[in-house]
């Protein structure tokens, strides 16, 4: 009963260390060629779920398919996946030619074969010549990608990465992080992609899921879950956003359909107005969705405020807006286009947002 | 003022580190003394350099029947010794157990009891059970001495190796056996050398088990005590402890350095 284009399938898995459930019923499709993360936070179980699929730890119950064929039975040497561990475990013992050919040797190749495969896994990753290097003299980024190809070179039908890019320094890491997109695209294989960064997930994926307590959050693509995340946890792990208490008040009326703290009766997008009427429901509003005004704007949509503070940051500014019926200042954010009319804290302020720009959550 | 505060030199400490020494080597260093000592008894002044004593451990038969003993025992009792500390050192560090600190003290409690008691315990058992005693018996009873130590030199190399190079290897398509081979085995292997190494020594050196568990063919150590009813031959027993002495420090002063080969600069 797996789905027709999921390459992986994940079906109602669980999983139990002692009492403690790691994975609480997570099912999920990954497509082939995909570029698939899971996004978490430590101990959320996006490591535990990885290693289920690499086969090193078994699911308590449920089941996981990797190209129609079920694995709980497969031991980790015989299923169709290779990993990129988060510490590289390149083998100490063995030069970087030996350590790419490692998987090579149940193939029986001759060894010139052998050693055409390995140099043309070293052109690929971009580190020719390194053959006969002893492992213990690469640097972090080396070893990372020793690894890569070490996995790459056996043809796996999925690639597993264990925060591959977390031990590098920042500078390294973004050229990595646009290396390792470049080089999936080129391999085509299917990669599952385990970060507790969200900005990485963003850049780099496909899709994305958001784990959580061992649960799955949300399955999206990075726009999906930036512009509309389901639930406040996703909603706050990925960027920032600002959170309304409102109450669904329709009215009859295409205009007014949600009353929110302290913007009063709004219009929200109609499709994701799903609740009856009186229902209390939470609103979401990134702060680059408002735009701050000295003077009263034109638009429909505004509500006077007055500056609380504002933090610098180059490129744009942070300010956050007290409001008249709400507690927390509401967090803006404007880019730095030119001189600020903005005014000090205390300063009379306008915001005003567009109404599809609303985000209505599902109850927690 | 050189280097840091904990690696600053410190005077009493170095007296100290030399007094220790002393006091642990001297009774030692006696015996090669006398060893070349022109007399056959055992007293100062000395009587002038002689390699007499030497030259007559190399015509005595009895000398090399029990050295090649010895060494049997040695060889045996090291490769089997080396062999469960692996198995027992790869377990206790790869597998969540209950009870595994409790387990560890145990594998390491012969270290603590007394020899004499081993050594009448399996006596009995050996002769209950009526075995006959020989190099075997003697062989069983260092095991027992030897295994506590093959298990001490190879936890730490177990220890220092990351658990995902073995799930690496099952990774790229390895089952557990081809596993241990190519990257488990070559890992631990300076303390596989450094325990044979070890156990070889301390069953070679080892007397109180042999002195229970002995038939009628004697280990080195076992000929040496037989050899000290006869005054006559004592220089020649004095001879006989200078080279095992010799043979011994340069064992362990090796297998303490292949030991360490590669821990320092692990990745």
């Amino acid at each position: 009963m797996t789905n027709a284009d999921a390459f992986i399938s994940i079906q109602n898995v669980n999983k139990f260390f002692g009492s403690f459930q790691a994975i609480e019923d997570v099912s999920m499709d990954i497509a082939k060629g995909e570029f698939f993360s899971l996004l978490g936070a430590s101990g959320c179980g996006k490591t535990t779920l990885l290693r289920m699929l690499a086969g090193f730890e078994s699911t308590s119950n449920g089941e996981i398919f990797i190209d129609g064929q079920a694995m709980s039975d497969v031991p980790p040497h015989h299923r169709p996946v290779n990993m990129v561990f988060q510490s590289y475990a390149i083998f100490p013992h063995l030069n970087v030619r030996d350590n790419i050919a490692y998987g090579l040797r149940r193939q029986k190749l001759p060894k010139a074969k052998r050693d055409e495969m390995v140099e043309e896994m070293l052109e690929l990753i971009k580190l020719p010549g390194f053959g006969s290097r002893k492992a213990t003299e690469l640097s972090g980024g080396q070893r990372q990608r020793i690894a890569l190809a070490r996995a790459l070179i056996l043809k796996p039908k999925v690639l597993l990465l264990d925060e591959p890019l977390g031990a590098l320094d920042k500078q390294l890491r973004d050229q990595m992080q646009l290396e390792l997109r470049a080089l999936q695209r080129q391999v085509g294989i299917t990669f599952v992609f385990v970060t507790h960064d969200q900005e990485e997930a963003l850049t780099l994926s496909d899709r994305i899921a958001v784990m959580s307590g061992g649960k799955v959050l949300q399955v999206d693509t990075p726009e999906g879950l930036y512009e509309t995340p389901r639930t406040r946890d996703v909603a706050s792990f990925i960027g920032n956003m600002n959170f309304f208490n409102g109450t669904v008040r329709r009215n009859g009326s295409a205009t007014g359909a949600v009353e929110v703290e302290g913007l009063g009766a709004i219009p929200v997008p109609v499709e994701q107005l799903t609740k009856p009427d009186e229902t209390p429901v939470q609103i979401a509003l990134r702060p680059e969705k408002f735009t701050l005004s000295a003077e009263k704007p034109a638009a429909d949509l505004t509500v006077a405020g007055k500056m609380d503070n504002t933090a610098y940051l180059g490129e744009r500014s942070h300010h956050y807006v007290a409001i008249q019926g709400r507690e927390e200042p509401v967090a803006v954010s404007m880019p730095n286009l030119g001189a600020s009319d903005l005014g000090q804290a205390g300063a009379d302020v306008w915001l005003s947002w567009s109404p599809d720009s609303i985000v209505i959550l599902d109850a927690d | 003022m050189s280097g840091t505060y904990i690696k600053r030199p410190n005077r009493p400490l170095q007296i100290y580190a030399v007094i220790f020494l002393i006091v642990l080597y001297t009774p030692v260093l006696f015996i090669p003394m006398f060893s070349f000592n022109d007399s056959l008894y055992v007293r100062f002044p000395l009587q002038g350099f002689t390699l007499q004593w030497y030259g007559e451990l190399w015509t005595r038969e009895p000398v090399w029947n029990a050295l090649w003993n010895s060494i049997k025992v040695g060889v045996v009792v090291s490769l089997i010794s080396t062999l469960l500390g692996v198995v027992a050192a790869r377990a206790i560090t790869r597998y969540r157990m209950p009870g595994k600190s409790a387990l560890v003290t145990f594998i390491m409690m012969p270290l603590v009891i007394p020899g004499i008691i081993f050594g009448v315990a399996l006596l009995v058992l050996m002769s209950r059970m009526g075995v006959p005693l020989s190099l075997y018996t003697v062989t069983v009873g260092h095991l027992i001495v030897c295994l506590p130590f093959a298990v001490a030199t190879l936890l730490p190399r177990f220890e220092g190796f990351d658990p995902s190079m073995e799930e690496a290897s099952a990774d790229l398509g390895e089952n557990g056996w081809w596993t241990f081979w190519r990257v488990t085995f070559p890992m631990v292997f300076p303390g596989v050398i450094a325990s044979m190494l070890l156990t070889f020594t301390i069953s070679f050196d080892e007397f109180i088990m042999a002195f229970f568990l002995t038939g009628t063919d004697p280990t080195l150590p076992m000929y040496i005590w037989g050899q000290l009813r006869f005054p006559q031959e004592f220089p020649s027993v004095l001879a006989l402890s200078s080279l095992i002495l010799f043979v011994s420090f340069a064992l362990v002063f090796v297998a303490q350095r292949i030991g360490r080969v590669g821990l320092e600069d692990e990745l």
